[in-house]
């Protein structure tokens, strides 16, 4: 198939078998390798050069987010937690702006629960945690629930791409 | 708190790690200049963090509902003390399932095991549901979906 046609805001439908394939190596079997693209372009069969294009299409619509570590906040001495408030509908992107200002907060979603805004924090201790959580609490007025993990039973994002035509 | 030491080779590392790799045949050559070491040597270290457990995972990182997982949703499980542990891990055991957490949680609100759940329709969802909580007996859950992004990044550590 020649690049071109690769290009453009098409559907998932539209990802081919080769992207597919693609992509469930790229998020479980990524070489940890000086040319790892080389590596992933033999193994399919096709030019190393072929595969970036592939990539950068894919990259460029949106589908990978981005291609590096994913690392563990706990081995690099962080803590982290997932808040939850309930805000009144008109003051959502207000607290959301103060919530957000804080480096830590890496998502936040709106969500249809009684508690209707929904965050992760990380911080270097949990007691800065707790200090940041205070002062959210303090400039905006709204009550934060600190719920943190006591124990993980799975962190796999990783999405199994079907067999073509199988999503 | 399993802290691991790292030094400062392995700080640029991490760095390098937490943001997007330059998407060339050489990802790590730059790295390799700035850092006057080989990019063999950088691979290694890579490998070291990895058995070290800071890094997690290395490769690609979607974006759930342009690979055709349109819903998704927070499951939180009200789930008795003495059973957190055997039924954390029948969720955790679902493919569906990415992430699956016992947390702290306050009193106003008792649903302790939370997992997130992606499926590619409702019905799908509705499936993983009764199944879950026909296998643990769990039957109190509340599914919290999200409605508006306010917020997504990766976590810049260093």
């Amino acid at each position: 198939m020649p690049l071109s046609a690769s290009r453009g805001r098409k559907k998932v439908k539209e990802l081919t078998a080769l992207d597919k394939e693609i992509l469930n190596i790229l998020q479980k079997e990524f070489p940890i390798t000086v040319q790892p693209y080389g590596d992933i372009a033999a193994k399919l069969g096709i030019e190393e050069g072929e595969l970036l294009q592939r990539i950068k299409t894919m990259k460029e619509r949106g589908v990978i987010r981005r291609i590096g570590g994913v690392l563990d906040s706990k081995s690099l001495g962080f803590f982290s937690t997932l808040c939850a408030c309930r805000v009144s509908e008109g003051r959502i992107d207000e607290i959301a702006a103060v919530i957000n200002r804080e480096k830590g907060v890496t998502h936040n979603y709106v969500r249809d629960n009684y508690y209707n805004v929904w965050f992760t924090l990380t911080a270097p201790t949990k007691r800065d945690a707790e200090r940041k959580i205070a002062v959210i609490e303090k400039t905006t007025g709204i009550k934060i629930l600190n719920m943190p993990a006591l124990k993980v039973y799975k962190i796999e994002v990783c999405f199994e791409m079907g067999e073509a035509g199988a999503l | 708190m399993k802290q691991v030491r790292f030094d400062s080779v392995e700080s640029e590392i991490i760095k390098l790690l937490q943001s997007d790799l330059p998407l060339e045949s050489r990802p790590y050559q730059l790295l390799s200049e700035k850092l006057g070491i080989s990019e063999e040597e950088i691979v290694a270290r890579i490998n070291i963090l990895q058995e070290k457990g800071l890094i997690r995972r290395l490769g690609a990182v979607l974006r759930h509902q342009q690979v055709g997982y349109t819903v998704n949703a927070m499951v939180a499980w009200k789930t008795d003390e003495s059973r957190v542990d055997e039924v954390g891990k029948v969720i955790a055991g679902y493919s569906s399932v990415s992430h699956c957490y016992l947390r702290q949680v306050p009193k106003e609100f008792e649903y302790n095991l939370f997992s997130m759940i992606h499926s590619r329709s409702e019905e799908e969802l509705v499936q993983i549901l009764k199944r879950i909580a026909d296998r643990t007996g769990v039957q109190d859950y509340v599914v919290i979906r999200s409605i508006r992004e306010l917020k997504k990044v990766s976590m810049t550590y260093i």
